[in-house]
């Protein structure tokens, strides 16, 4: 179990860290979706239920899209 | 200069979250308040999921502050994108055929799901914003998939207004009834079924019916732009 865990915090300070690093801006917001997807897994590991649903609906998808529309809007690429 | 200041005030921050998390007694009993819900909050509200006896009886209050705070959003939104410009209508390209048929088998589905999910929130865990939230996730997918079918602005809207003025509508009833607002003033029932809880299940379907249409009227609001 603790092992799960690890790695997961490990898998979600990666995506943390690649979602400030990357210069394509749609990649950065699929890394941020994978942190908030992550979060919502660790949330349901400490029986935390009803707020790993809300992370996931809103944290991983809804946020994920509004942010890859706005990007649609603008420039993909960070110079 | 500016580099090293900056770390300095790194450090400064860590030691402080540090500080503060070693004060936190993990592991040790709850406080009082804590307590007092989990072992009073069942026989009280008749809500056999905690969390849910927290957010819409004990702190209902809260929970129509925050879903205020979701509708002022939803509406600024709604000003600044309406704002700019006139609306182009853009030539709309089709969905292949396997998007377009798994879009539109996987909506109903989706609100299904959605539905029980704010129906049985005092039941299971989820509520009137997870349950709304994946409503809008489903009309996310009709916008994404088949974006020829449009949703009826006014029928969202609608649904949000009648939501917001159930919740407040049911709060003052209480304070009819009882004396003060939000008051639980329909009779508990047995707990563990679905028609338990008294208010509670009404205001998270109000809640699940208000949360849903705006984040989807939000979704909207940004396609349409786009």
């Amino acid at each position: 179990m603790i092992f799960v865990v690890s790695f997961l915090v490990v898998l979600m300070l990666v995506g943390a860290v690649a979602a400030s690093i990357f210069r394509d801006l749609i990649s950065a917001v699929i890394a941020a979706a994978l942190v908030s997807l992550i979060a919502s897994i660790l949330f349901y590991f400490l029986q935390a239920p009803d707020v790993a649903m809300a992370e996931a609906a809103i944290g991983a998808a809804l946020t994920a899209a509004i942010f890859i529309i706005a990007i649609r809007r603008t420039k993909r690429y960070e110079e | 200069m500016r580099r090293v200041i900056s770390i300095l005030l790194l450090i400064i921050v860590a030691l402080g979250i540090r500080l503060s998390l070693t004060k936190i007694p993990f592991g040790t009993p709850k406080t009082k308040v804590g307590r007092y819900y989990i072992e009073e909050g069942i026989e009280e509200t008749g809500a056999v999921n905690i969390v849910t006896s927290v957010v819409v009886s004990y702190r209902g209050f809260d929970t129509l502050g925050e879903v205020t705070i979701l509708f002022i959003a939803a509406i600024g939104l709604g000003a600044v994108l309406s704002t700019v410009g006139e609306k182009t209508v853009r030539e709309i390209e089709p969905a292949s055929l396997v998007l377009y048929t798994g879009c539109r088998l996987l909506f109903p589905l989706i609100l299904i799901f959605g539905t029980y999910i704010f129906i049985h929130g005092h039941l299971t865990p989820g509520g009137g914003f997870q349950g709304g939230a994946i409503i809008a996730s489903g009309f996310l997918l009709i916008y994404l998939g088949c974006r020829e079918r449009r949703i009826s602005r006014v029928a969202s809207n609608l649904a949000e207004s009648l939501g917001g003025l159930a919740f407040v509508v049911i709060g003052l009833l209480g304070l009819v009834f009882g004396g003060y607002f939000l008051l639980n003033f329909l009779p508990k029932g047995t707990a563990n079924t679905l028609f338990s809880a008294g208010i509670i299940p009404i205001i998270y379907i109000a809640i699940g019916f208000k949360v849903g249409s705006e984040l989807a009227g939000i979704i909207d609001n940004l396609i349409e732009e786009s």
